[in-house]
């Protein structure tokens, strides 16, 4: 400890008469206690300087754990805390709370992670004990130079933003509408609906995609808390948690959203007289006109002009039947790129999935062999308002004698992704069983594992396999249309390795479906940037903590519903959606959040006026009086990064709970001892 | 684990084998990518060097170099720090700060005789516990292979040139 002589700096005066630290160690259970010897820790804790009293505790974040610290703080025994114990990501708050409630600062307490950082990931109980009683001395050193604060609160505004319009998206945004809030719900596509209205049934109950979707997407259209904004996208958020501020771009659609009814004669009237450009919605199995509707109960019901391929957008000469057709007026080719800029307490994102791209398995014969299929691509062709309405038939238009189903393309491979997709073993028993029932085709399903964990889910299995379905178990190695036997020829040949019973089979086939697996959106990078969260190498986000905070994310009020956070299938994305309305409502009708309290601030007194930390602030919190030559922090700006103060060459920049001296002593502490 | 075990076969006659050293080596984890890493670490029960103490920092940009003297003075045989990838910080730029620090500072303790690789740092995001598990493992590896830091006994790791030496003595001469 450097004393006052040494003419560097002193310990702040304590307003509190003095330390004396209470250290509480928690046993976790076995987690922790199975691990560190606890009535170690809580010896040599007792033998620190101004630590007053040392116990231990079975749970410290049960009641009577709290209870422990609550009265110690009353009974005046102590007067700051230190908890080892979890992570302070997990249970700072907590354990701030429980002093508060002792009647002392809240921030005169400090966490030792003695469970993440040490019996967690210490094979050996010993080494544990000691990198336990190190973090402890660390956290008592510091806590005993910890400065009065009071807890900073900041407002809430009511609104909600939600990103994404599929299922997650609009069942989040209708729980909230129906809770009273307004919602922005912003989707990039003309439609809402996601993938789910892309599909014609769901599985395990088989019911009719569209006829679940659909109300609840005219729902979120006539909803008058929720402002739906398609084909849009979020292009800026600042703020923080209780306050962003959203700016959103409409692209032109060349249609006046307002006045267009759905009546789609402009389509009808178009200058070509087919559909001459790939349908995106049917997965490219289709055609369209440089006019279109993705698909009759698209939300909302407008049309768009797709200019790229518009004629009147390429040559400047068409005779524009379409204006002629309209007999609201409804179109606007003048139209541009417009912006709104919304002001939301919360943010909901739900930005899904892609599907894997299965021309990145050339053995496969994607985009080869024409009757090789994506799931994706079937389930249009599956579907009544799809390309074949609702045949599944071949690009000849003869329907299928026999189909394969090859299982985990693309999932559980160590060439692309290496996780298991959820949903496709349960699509695939969907697509056999449909297939079988349209075309009456045999079917044979290739699988590695079957994973069918969900209510009625191996129940299904069980239906489909009593249908007759052919389940091969086996990776398989590929497909060809060079024929090695008669039965071989003019079809399509899936290899396959069956373990089942130990030998390599050859099946023709006349269609192919490759059951291809899910991954993140391929800009999930600059999503996640935008709204400041974290995500995996791969691309999924990043929740606050994969059992407890499921749809919570590390920036407050940021959180996540549906598949944009792993793959996922229609229930759990719906639950999940729910959990993240209920997680904004929590915090938007409580009306406030408490603020960290580690915000920057300069000494006045030793600024020498350099401006060093002016520039760095990368929230341009600091200002600078050039009359005084003395910087100085807006606290309520900072967001507390301390990047200023690691940059201040006299140490007149401070942070709260970070100040030099507090992390000098937490230096000290890791190595004073053990 | 016994020590015994790891004598080479056939080694008779050695005396009661040396305690071995077990470096010392103090961390600072930025809070949103790093200090969750090692959560997350420990939340999947990766098993990995207890030598590595971790001092949580709300951001790397936070860290001010004389954290890492403080650290190698009070005894630490080797520091970590620990930051967000580039593009990724929680305060949009506080790493690229970390590692402008990081360099000079490289600069001055190398001038101090402290070896390079006492001294890293490491980009780790949230969701690469993993990593945190490597690294930490690597470090503690490379700074043991190091042996303690003795600052009592600084190297000198600049061998004066030769041509000013002789300018400097010529000049003493007159």
């Amino acid at each position: 400890m450097l004393a006052p002589e040494d003419g560097l700096t002193s310990r702040p005066i304590s307003t509190n008469g003095g330390p004396k630290i209470g250290v509480y160690v928690c046993h976790c259970g076995l987690n922790i206690a199975g691990k560190v010897d606890v009535g170690a820790v809580v010896e040599f804790a007792s033998t620190l300087p101004d630590v007053a009293v040392a116990r231990d505790y079975k749970f410290m974040c049960s009641d009577p754990g709290q209870e422990l610290i609550e009265n110690d703080l009353r009974e005046g025994l102590v007067n700051r805390v230190v908890v080892a114990s979890c992570s302070p990501l997990m249970h700072e708050a907590t354990f701030r709370r429980a002093t508060a409630e002792g009647g002392q600062s809240p921030f005169y307490f400090q966490m030792a992670s003695i469970r993440e950082h040490v019996s967690w990931v210490t094979a050996d109980g010993h080494d544990a004990t000691d990198k336990a009683k190190a973090l402890v001395a660390a956290a008592v050193r510091r806590v005993a130079l910890h400065e009065y604060l009071e807890p900073r609160k900041a407002e809430v505004r009511p609104d909600v933003l939600v990103v994404g319009g599929g299922i997650a998206g609009i069942h989040a945004a209708l729980t909230l509408a129906e809770a009273g809030k307004h919602v922005y719900l912003v989707e990039r596509e003309t439609t809402i609906g996601g993938h789910m209205a892309k599909f014609d049934k769901t599985f395990p109950t088989l019911d009719c995609a569209a006829c679940i979707l659909t109300p609840k997407m005219s729902a979120v259209r006539s909803h008058p808390n929720i402002t739906l904004w398609t084909y849009s996208d979020v292009v800026g958020v600042e703020g923080f948690t209780g306050d962003f501020t959203v700016r959103v771009r409409h692209r032109p659609r060349y249609v006046k959203e307002e006045l267009c009814t759905g009546c789609l004669e402009c389509i009808e009237k178009c200058i070509h007289k087919q559909g001459k450009f790939e349908d995106e919605w049917n997965e490219g199995l289709s055609k369209r006109k440089p006019i279109y509707i993705p698909f009759p109960q698209a939300t909302p019901p407008v049309v768009v002009v797709d200019p790229d391929t518009c004629i009147w957008f390429k040559t400047g000469k068409c005779p524009q039947t379409c204006i002629e057709a309209c007999e609201r007026d409804a179109f606007d080719f003048e139209q541009t790129e417009t912006f709104d800029e919304v002001k939301v307490g919360a943010i909901v994102l739900s930005t899904g999935f892609k599907a894997f791209d299965a021309s990145k398995m050339p053995e496969y014969g994607y985009g080869l062999y024409p009757n090789v299929y994506t799931s994706l691509e079937v389930e249009r062709l599956l579907n009544a308002a799809g390309p074949t309405g609702g045949e599944v038939v071949l690009r000849d238009g003869s329907k299928p004698k026999v189909v394969g189903i090859i299982h985990c393309v693309g999932s559980r491979d160590a060439k692309h992704n290496l996780w298991c997709s959820k949903v496709c073993c349960m699509y695939s028993l969907k697509l056999a069983h449909m297939v079988k029932e349209r075309t009456g085709a045999e079917v044979y399903n290739f699988y590695i594992d079957m994973r069918t964990p969900g209510k009625g889910y191996e129940e299904f299995y069980d239906k489909i396999l009593k249908e007759g379905v052919h389940m091969v178990r086996g990776r398989v190695a590929g497909v060809t249309d060079e024929a090695a036997a008669p039965e071989e020829e003019d079809h399509l040949v899936i290899r396959a390795e069956d373990t089942l019973i130990g030998s390599v089979r050859r099946i023709p086939v006349d269609m192919v479906v490759l059951a291809v697996g899910l991954e993140p959106r391929p800009d999930a990078q600059d999503v996640r940037r935008l709204f400041n969260i974290s995500c995996g190498g791969e691309g999924w986000f990043t929740e606050r903590h994969p059992k407890l905070a499921p749809v919570s994310t590390f920036t407050d009020g940021v959180f996540l519903a549906g598949a944009c956070q792993g793959p996922k299938d229609i229930p759990d994305t719906v639950a999940q959606a729910g959990a993240a309305a209920a997680e904004v409502l929590a915090m938007v009708d409580r009306g406030f959040v408490m603020l960290e309290a580690n915000t920057a601030h300069i000494d006045d007194e030793a600024c020498s006026g350099c401006k060093t930390c002016v520039g760095l602030c990368p929230f341009g919190a600091i200002s600078f009086d050039e009359e005084r030559k003395k910087a100085s922090v807006n606290e309520v700006i900072c967001k507390g990064c301390g990047v200023c103060v690691g940059a201040c060459p006299s140490g007149a920049a401070q942070q709260h709970l970070f100040t030099d001296e507090e992390i000098f002593s937490e230096i000290e502490g890791v190595l004073a001892y053990v | 684990m016994s020590e015994v075990l790891r004598e080479p076969a056939g080694s008779v006659g050695t005396t009661a084998t040396p305690e071995p050293f077990e470096p010392r080596i103090v961390a600072f984890f930025c809070n949103w990518c790093t200090y969750t890493a090692a959560d997350l670490a420990g939340i999947s029960r990766m098993q990995y060097a207890p030598n590595v103490r971790v001092i949580r920092l709300m951001c790397s940009g936070r860290l001010d170099p004389q954290f890492v003297v403080a650290a190698l003075r009070e005894g630490a045989d080797g520091v970590l720090i620990g930051g967000c990838h580039p593009g990724d910080c929680h305060y949009q730029e506080g790493n690229y700060n970390a590692l402008r620090r990081f360099e000079l500072l490289k600069l001055m303790l190398r001038d101090f005789g402290i070896e390079d690789e006492r001294v890293r740092l490491e980009w780790i995001s949230a969701s690469e516990g993993d990593r945190v598990q490597k690294v930490c493992n690597e470090m503690t590896e490379q700074v043991r292979a190091l042996g303690p830091l003795r600052l009592t006994t600084p190297q000198r790791v600049h061998a004066p040139r030769a041509d000013i030496e002789a300018e400097l003595v010529g000049q003493e001469a007159r």
